[in-house]
């Protein structure tokens, strides 16, 4: 792969424009990406904010700070931020950054649609944020918003949470073609889809789920909207539609939007492993049918978290059966992951740090996944702390974690210097152990018989949960640094060669640090 | 792949933000208007919100379009922009199809799964407990709680005016197929008439399927409340009435652009995305029909 950067035509050679309307008026994929990823630290940090709340209010048994009724609103409102505001912007970033780089592409695709689906993000997540202050409050149902409690039951605020919802997912559909289009279309020649890094590999076949499961989303909501204004009883079984109905329409979403927030991951993590192995990807071609197979498996399993609803005998037997079935792709990837590490010459650097935490971490909430995904096991865990310890461990140590280690191991191409590693690898191990003290306990509590979505609780529970909740605050602190590296190496340090780690493969190596504006305007050659 | 041709990458635009801007300002007079109207309050504002927003993304689609258009007459486009465009409305129109599944998902589980056991079938005790007398029977007139929701007298019969609208729908899939046969063949006359002839088809439809709510409301009883009958009815064939609708605006300005001498025999991807999107409107509508009105 030549280092060929080509600006020789008149109307590409144009760097940013000047002032703040560059960033509202840009097409530009790295001005987009880089917008996606500081919205997403802006969420984090707010969704992450609800969550000291929270822990705060758990530090102790009893009703210490917030009234029940806000409790609810900021479980519900920090699962939805987190989850939509944070993880999925902090991925469509990357991939906006990344992709074009890494395929040897000009730009995306439609740059346009790109900047409209930057754009309807703030507009979402004003709206949702603004929920919180109109009269009754906020969503308080849970960022599963089940039926009847988001509709017969919910706030008046309910209304604007579904058009929130709504904006969102019209960013995240359009952006999600976008990144398909340009995958498909915009590979420089040579570039065969079995030579394309494992990165644009998840992030097509995430973007194929977010086309298929996103309008899913769109038309439950939709429907709780008609239930609530319109009169409609589709989760109302007076009129003969039925409240478990939503469930099944909402996980058919929602379990495939877990592997949207953790596939891009995967390909990151199957960048960075390498690259400080100094070896190849153990398995490259595996990686890619099992990511294929983990994304196709994810439309059959969604009645795993409706085991204790009232499904059938059937229905739980082979909802159990195909949930687990998804440990075997997984596990062909924590196998690969460990056999490329396996005799390399290893360096531990930032990104390398959080990609073998990831490896192990990820791991240990796949395990509480099968543990869950027995049901007659899961009768048990239901609803308790058990399941906000998995879902926590595949999202802090497996996504946050994804998405530190690739912007540490991008942010030299972003910025053109290299971020500060001490400082770095403060960051990783404060949060290390504070996500493992906060969630780790939550097992205990959760097989103890503690729910979840609760601001008082047993006074058994209250050591763990005081644990948990130092772990939280250290974690939550930790990142204010993470934030204070980023912008320190934004505004220099040591010049960042064009390649900075030795080991890193790929087309985005070849251009410099910082990566002009413009890139690959026309196609490398590639061998 | 291996074009070498320039990939047009535009400099600027206004109309992304306008049109977030639009979407947020509708969604908001919207909301506004809705939950005005269930709380009973009333307050106009709502509706001018929510107004003033619809006027924002038309005029964002008008300005977006025209310079998609404009940039396109000016020969800025390449074979590659091509593709990324037909992707881009392929993979839109899966989605489409995703957010109709989602209805029709909640219609084939209450007619298999759920009504049978809100009825007792099975061993879902507690279920068949809540309304004892309840038998399920589809379509479903008499509802679980009727006082609630009072079912409907009367469904539409599939064999009147869904007939003839399915026969009109399929008729203008192939009059718009016929326009661009000669689209490519050049025959610019014979396009004129089949457009003209698939948005004539296209409006008697509309207008024989508010005909049809229009009896559905005033003589069957059978409205969005009316139960789950009504429920999935409504909102599956309203929502495809919609896309009807959108798809006859587009169509129209297809016209339009004919008319204005727009499109070549072998550049004409505008023209072909709205053809997709009518047979898509089709396809949902033969769904529909066999599943919604027959059985
Ligand atoms: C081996 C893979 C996995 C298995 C077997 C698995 C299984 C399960 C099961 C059975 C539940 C339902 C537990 C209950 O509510 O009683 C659950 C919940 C959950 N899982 Fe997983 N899971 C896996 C991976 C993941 C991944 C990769 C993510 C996200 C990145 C994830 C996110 C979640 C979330 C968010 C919930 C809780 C949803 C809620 O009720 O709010 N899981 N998982
Ligand atoms: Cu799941």
């Amino acid at each position: 792969m030549s280092a060929v950067i080509d600006n020789h035509h008149a109307d590409h050679a144009h760097g940013p424009a000047k002032g703040p309307m560059r960033w509202v008026l840009t097409t530009n994929h790295k001005d987009i990406g880089s917008m996606y990823l500081w919205f997403s630290f802006a969420m984090f940090l707010l969704g992450g904010t609800m969550a000291m709340v929270i822990r705060a209010e758990l530090f102790q048994p009893g009703l210490q700070l917030v009234a029940p009724e806000f409790f609810n609103q900021m479980t519900t409102m920090h699962g939805l931020i987190m989850v939509f505001g944070a993880v999925m912007p902090a991925f469509v970033g990357l991939a906006n950054w990344m992709i074009p780089m890494m395929i040897g592409a000009p730009d995306m695709a439609l740059p346009r649609m790109n900047n409209f689906s930057f754009w309807l993000l703030p507009a979402a997540f004003g709206l949702l944020v603004s929920t919180l202050f109109m009269d009754g409050g906020g969503p308080n149902f849970g960022w599963t918003f089940y039926a009847p409690l988001s509709t017969t039951y919910a706030p008046p605020s309910v209304t604007f949470f579904i058009f929130a919802i709504h904006l969102a997912g019209i960013s995240s559909i359009m952006g999600a073609i976008n990144i398909v289009a340009t995958i498909i279309n915009l590979r420089a020649p040579g570039m065969t889809l079995m030579k394309m890094p494992l990165f644009v590999w998840t992030w097509l076949i995430t973007a194929f789920l977010l086309i298929a499961v996103m309008p899913v989303l769109a038309g439950v909501v939709t429907m709780m909207l008609m239930d609530i204004h319109f009169g409609t009883s589709f989760f109302s079984a007076a009129g003969g539609g039925d409240p478990v109905m939503f469930q099944h329409i909402f996980w058919f979403f929602g379990h495939p939007e877990v592997y949207i927030m953790i596939l891009p991951a995967f390909g990151a993590v199957s960048m960075i492993i390498p690259a400080f192995a100094r070896k190849p990807l153990f398995g490259y071609t595996s990686m890619v049918y099992a990511t294929a197979a983990i994304a196709f498996l994810s439309f059959v399993v969604w009645a795993h978290h409706m085991f204790t609803v009232g499904i059938p005998l059937t229905g739980e037997l082979f909802f159990m059966y195909a949930t687990l079935l998804i440990a075997v792709p997984t596990g062909v990837k924590v196998f690969n992951w460990v056999s490329t590490m396996f005799r390399g010459s290893l360096t531990f650097e930032a990104p390398m740090l959080f990609a073998i935490a990831f490896v192990i971490l990820f791991t240990i909430g796949g395990f509480s996944g099968l543990m869950l995904a027995i049901a007659p096991a899961d009768f048990q865990y239901h609803d308790t702390y058990f399941v906000v310890a998995h879902f926590h461990y595949v999202l802090v140590p497996g996504a946050i974690f994804g998405i530190f280690a690739s912007a540490y191991y991008w942010l030299p191409k972003w910025t053109g210097f290299m971020y500060d590693e001490v400082l770095a690898k403060t960051h990783f191990w404060m949060s290390f152990v504070g996500m493992n003290l906060a969630f780790f306990p939550m097992h205990f509590i959760g097989l103890a018989g503690m729910p979840r979505r609760i601001p008082d609780y047993n006074m058994m529970f209250a050591n763990f949960n005081m644990v948990s909740s130092v772990g939280a605050f250290m974690f939550g602190a930790t990142q204010l640094l993470f934030l204070f590296i980023v912008i320190k190496c934004i505004r220099g340090g040591p010049k960042a060669s064009a390649k900075p780690w030795d080991g890193a493969e790929g087309l985005e190596w070849t251009v410099p640090s910082p990566a002009p504006y413009h890139t690959f305007s026309t196609p490398p050659d590639v061998k | 792949m291996a074009t070498h041709e320039e990939y047009y990458v535009p400099a600027q635009s206004k109309w992304p933000i306008v049109g977030s801007i639009g979407l947020l300002v509708t969604v908001f007079g919207a909301g506004t208007m809705m939950n005005n109207m269930t709380s009973g309050a009333d307050s106009s504002l709502g509706q001018y919100v929510f107004f003033a927003g619809l006027l924002i993304l038309i005029y964002m689609m008008f300005g977006w379009f025209s310079n998609v258009v404009s940039e396109s007459h000016q020969g800025l486009y390449s074979a590659q922009m091509d593709r990324s465009f037909r992707m881009g409305m392929g993979w839109f129109i899966f989605s489409e199809v995703m957010f109709f599944a989602a209805f029709f998902g909640a219609l084939f589980y209450v007619r298999t799964l759920a009504g049978p056991w809100l009825a007792g079938e099975g061993a879902k005790a507690d279920t068949a407990m809540l309304w004892p007398e309840f038998e399920f029977v589809w379509p479903l007139l008499q509802n679980p709680d009727p006082q609630a929701y009072p079912g409907p007298t009367e469904t539409i019969s599939p064999w009147q005016l869904p007939l003839i609208n399915t026969l009109l729908l399929i008729t203008s899939s192939v009059t718009v197929t016929f326009a661009h046969h000669a689209l490519r063949a050049g025959k610019r006359a014979a396009l004129k008439g089949w457009l003209l002839l698939t948005v004539v088809l296209a409006v008697v439809f509309l207008t024989l399927q508010i005909a049809e709510y229009i009896h559905a409301y005033n003589d069957l009883g059978l409205t969005l409340a009316s139960g789950i009958y009504g429920a999935t009815f409504f909102m599956l064939t309203g929502f495809h009435g919609a896309h009807v609708l959108m798809g006859t605006i587009i169509l129209t300005v297809m016209l339009i652009r004919v008319h204005k001498g727009h499109f070549t025999p072998d550049n004409h991807f505008g023209f072909e995305a709205a053809s997709w999107y009518w047979h898509f409107v089709d396809v949902v509508w033969v769904g529909l029909f066999i599943f919604v009105y027959i059985f």
